[in-house]
């Protein structure tokens, strides 16, 4: 399998993500859509690491990346709870308090 | 008894006391006068410690004279002057001006003059003035119009004059103005507004004139001093040959023309008549001691400075005003124009006898005038009180019944004033007609101009006796004429309507003179007579409480037609006092006042202040205290050393020869004979004429009065001389102030408006673009931002998705951007 297999399912993994971003009416799957873009991230830093001529770089960007989307969830979590408590609702059309 | 020499450490601090205690009382009046409910008897005691004061330091002055020692005070001799530009005396004399009293016989008996009257007119017009609106400020400016007399009398230089002629101008002003406030006194409002203008504008004409003499003076010796004056013209003649330089001529005309602005001479003594328009008492303060007298005064100071063109001058004005008022008063029937006139040409005496060299004999006059006169104006402010504020002597008639105590003084007054031998006016009269004869007598000096004098002023003063008993057999004898003639003239008033009830008698002219003036109070009289007919009852109401009733003919008349027909009406009208219309005689404190000044107006020639010996031996006490060498010598002696000049042979008779000087005794005794007689005929024959015209023949005054047709018509209206002021100097005063308010309201106002216009052009035009553009600016930016706001508030939803989509967007397209470039 060559490096264009592991594009397009990251690729498509983004596009998923962004899809859900864009057209889900409940916040958790926006995060979710959120998870899905970093980790089609991380899947292009695993192969362009296992195709490239870099050492291990790739994977600790993975790694890395892992890490932020962990700490990112749990921030992304707690922003929701409040939310909820605000808007009675966790659909982002409800929380439009930005256009203020 | 203590010494009765002049003490200078003592007698000067008195001296400065006397003009004080007015100034303080002024001050005190002026600004207290609410706290001080007694403030006229305050002033009044002032004055009468004024009074006991320069009665005293002219006993000194007299007793002096009668012990042969000089009398002659500077108080800079003993160390008091007052360096006014430059106190601490740095500078030498010439150029600084020094203030300083001078007290010399003259001073002296001027002083005690000034402070009698003053002390009468208090005292009168506290019966007088009583309940008038102004009563506090009327006490406050006499006082101060007093104060300046006395200032002026003491003043050792022609500056301080100056000072003093100048605020006694003011306070004549204020006083003759009385009524100006006094809208409820609707004649006299009117009379004495213009009245108080007419007698300060005309004696600002003499002013000027003196001014410009003091600068001469001031320009040719540097000093203002009279002392310094007289010896420096002395010695000014004596360097020129004997002969007066012309430029000292012109000063003392200029000096000249300030006594005939301030004592009434003709041209300019149209303001005197008029200043009746103020109280009774300020009338008697003008006439006698102050005002008028301080011209003469000038004169009598200035005298070694007149040259003899000047002294020619001063005879023809002086005897020309002394004929001309006289003819005058005796057409006259307003009781105070009568004295007012009688006044003009008594000054004429003064004046002229100055001018015929009897400097003496004019001083003598003025101050024995003060007295009768003081007391005939005070005596006719006492009938006129009684007759309720009626002037006209139609409206008068058989008084001495009524008013016993006024008769009296008036009586002794006129015979004074007539020259009745062993009167005081007598002796004064006698001396300036002395005066003339010895001038007409001097064959090898013959002076025409003497001879004109004599001739004008012994017919001056046969129509002196004249006018004065006409004045007494009109007022004081036979019937009272005020009630019929009431009836008589509202009869007239009636069938006239608005037309004047004596037309022939130019009515309105009586008392105004000017003609405009004239025009305006002949409507006005007219129109008030029928206002008072008709609605006089708060006249009558308000008579008792001070209330004045115009003095014009008509309006009295008027008033008390009105005040009748209310009394009528009401029944209980005579209770306020004044009986129903019968006279009655002032309270004492006005016929106090009359006697101290009837006594003194009789014996005040010969007998006051002198011992029984010298009123024995003839001498007045006047005689005894001023001479020309008293009054001039001390100063001139310095210089006398040899040369003789015109100036000093003016009257340094002694320096004539032995011959010249029998000559001269011989021309005395014989010009004394002659006036002594021929006065005494003279007045004699006046009063036998109006004893005949107004007692014996009551229809010859008709009579004669339509033999004279147009001559007596010119003398009743003053020979014009009013009209023809008005015409040379007020007419093209009126027009040229017309072409002015022309001017002023049509080019002046007109530029101004012009700059108005356009300033309100330019700012119209500045708004315009400020609306415009500045504005339209300002609002377009606001549109702006406010179009764009709602522009991009469309984008600004607040919703996350929305936004991430944009960005989405915003990289597909700066992909697909990157890709295709």
């Amino acid at each position: 399998m060559g490096l264009g297999a592991y594009v397009a399912v990251s690729a498509a993994l983004f596009v998923l993500g962004l899809i859900a971003i864009l057209v889900r009416r409940n916040v958790i799957y926006i995060l979710m859509g959120i998870e899905m873009i970093l980790n089609a991230a991380n899947i292009n830093f695993v192969a362009f690491n296992r195709f490239g001529s870099m050492k291990l770089d790739g994977q600790m960007f993975a790694v890395f990346v892992i890490i932020l989307a962990a700490a990112e969830a749990a921030v992304a979590l707690a922003i929701v709870l409040n939310v909820f408590n605000l808007f009675d609702s966790v659909k982002p059309s409800e929380a439009d308090l930005l256009r203020e | 008894m203590p010494s009765l020499a002049f003490d200078p450490a003592l007698d000067f601090k008195l001296l400065l006391a006397v003009p004080a205690i007015p100034l303080i009382g002024y001050v005190l009046q002026i600004f207290l006068r609410r706290r001080l409910p007694h403030g006229d008897k305050l002033l009044t005691f002032g004055m009468f410690v004024v009074m006991c004061l320069t009665v005293y330091l002219g006993a000194k002055g007299l007793y002096a004279a009668q012990h042969g020692t000089r009398f002659f005070h500077q108080s800079r001799d003993a160390g008091l002057g007052f360096g006014w530009l430059y106190p601490d005396g740095s500078v030498p004399e010439g150029q600084n001006i020094v203030l300083g009293i001078l007290y010399d016989p003259l001073g002296a008996a001027m002083l005690a003059v000034v402070g009698i009257v003053s002390f009468c007119v208090h005292l009168f017009s506290i019966g007088y003035v009583h309940g008038d609106k102004r009563y506090a400020i009327f006490f406050a400016n006499i006082s101060l119009f007093t104060f300046a007399m006395l200032g002026l009398v003491l003043a050792d230089n022609l500056l301080v004059l100056f000072i003093f002629w100048e605020l006694m101008g003011a306070m004549s002003y204020l006083l003759i103005g009385h009524f100006a406030h006094d809208p409820g006194q609707p004649f006299f409002h009117r009379w004495a507004t213009w009245a108080c203008k007419k007698a300060f504008l005309t004696t600002r004409v003499g002013d000027v004139l003196l001014f410009i003499g003091i600068f001469i003076l001031w320009d040719k010796f540097h000093t203002l001093r009279f002392t310094e004056l007289w010896a420096a013209a002395q010695a000014t003649v004596a360097e020129n040959g004997g002969e007066f330089p012309t430029w000292l001529t012109w000063a003392g005309l200029c000096v000249f023309g300030g006594t005939v602005g301030k004592s009434a001479q003709f041209p300019l003594h149209i303001w005197l008549p008029d200043a009746m328009a103020g109280p009774t008492p300020v009338s008697a303060m003008i006439h006698a001691a102050t005002m008028v007298a301080a011209g003469v005064f000038l004169l009598g100071r200035m005298y070694p400075l007149l040259s003899p063109t000047v002294l020619s001058v001063v005879t023809v004005v002086g005897a020309t005003t002394a004929l001309f008022a006289a003819t005058i008063g005796t057409t006259c029937y307003d009781l105070k124009a009568v004295l007012a006139y009688s006044t003009i040409s008594q000054l004429g005496f003064m004046v002229a006898a100055v001018g015929l060299g009897g400097v003496v004999a004019g001083m003598f006059h003025m101050t024995t005038h003060a007295f009768f006169k003081a007391c005939l104006f005070l005596s006719a402010g006492s009938v006129i009180h009684g007759c309720h504020h009626v002037q006209d002597m139609r409206l008068m008639g058989g008084l001495r019944k009524s008013m016993p105590i006024t008769f009296a003084c008036t009586l002794a007054c006129t015979l004074a004033i007539a020259g009745v031998p062993l009167f005081s006016g007598f002796y004064s009269k006698d001396k300036i007609i002395q005066a003339g004869w010895l001038q007409v007598l001097d064959v090898e000096h013959f002076n025409g101009w003497a001879l004109y004098a004599l001739l004008a002023l012994s017919t001056a003063a046969a129509l002196t006796a004249f006018y004065m008993f006409r004045l007494i057999f009109l007022t004081f004898f036979g019937e009272y004429r005020g009630n019929q003639e009431r009836h008589r003239f509202s009869a007239m008033l009636a069938r006239e309507g608005v037309e004047g009830p004596d037309p022939n008698e130019h009515a309105a002219q009586e008392l105004h003179g000017a003609h405009a003036h004239a025009e305006a109070g002949h409507d006005h009289a007219h129109g008030d007579a029928q206002g008072h007919a008709h609605g006089g009852a708060e006249h009558g109401h308000a008579h008792d409480t001070g209330h004045r009733s115009p003095a014009h003919r008509v309006q009295p008349i008027a008033h008390s037609v009105a005040h009748e027909a209310h009394g009528a009406g009401h029944g209980g009208h005579a209770e306020h006092g004044h009986g129903a219309h019968e006279p009655h005689e002032s309270p004492p404190v006005m016929t106090i006042a009359l006697v101290i000044l009837a006594f003194l107006g009789v014996f005040g020639g010969h007998f006051w202040l002198t011992s029984p010996q010298t009123a024995l031996s003839g001498h007045p006490w006047f005689e005894e205290l001023v001479t020309v060498p008293s009054l001039y010598a001390p100063e001139l002696e310095r210089s006398e050393n040899g040369i003789d000049t015109t100036a000093l042979a003016k009257w340094a008779a002694p320096k004539l020869s032995e011959h010249a000087r029998e000559h001269h005794e011989h021309l005395v005794h014989r010009a004394h004979s002659l006036a002594a007689w021929g006065s005494t005929l003279i007045a004699l024959f006046g009063i036998a004429l109006a004893t005949l015209l107004y007692v014996l023949r009551p229809e010859l005054p008709g009579r004669i009065v339509g033999a004279l047709g147009q001559v007596y018509t010119l003398v009743r209206r003053k020979y014009f001389i009013d009209e023809l002021v008005e015409a040379s100097v007020l007419r093209p005063t009126w027009a040229l102030t017309r072409t002015l308010k022309w001017f002023d309201e049509n080019v002046v106002d007109g530029l101004v408006k012009l700059v108005g216009r356009l300033n309100k052009l330019l700012g119209q035009l500045s708004a315009w673009f400020d609306k415009v553009f500045i504005d339209g600016a300002v609002n377009a930016v606001a549109m702006a931002s406010q179009v764009f706001g709602a522009a991009f508030r469309l984008v600004q939803t607040g919703r996350i998705q929305q936004y991430a989509a944009f960005a989405v967007g915003g990289a597909v397209l700066t992909a697909a951007w990157l890709i295709l470039a």
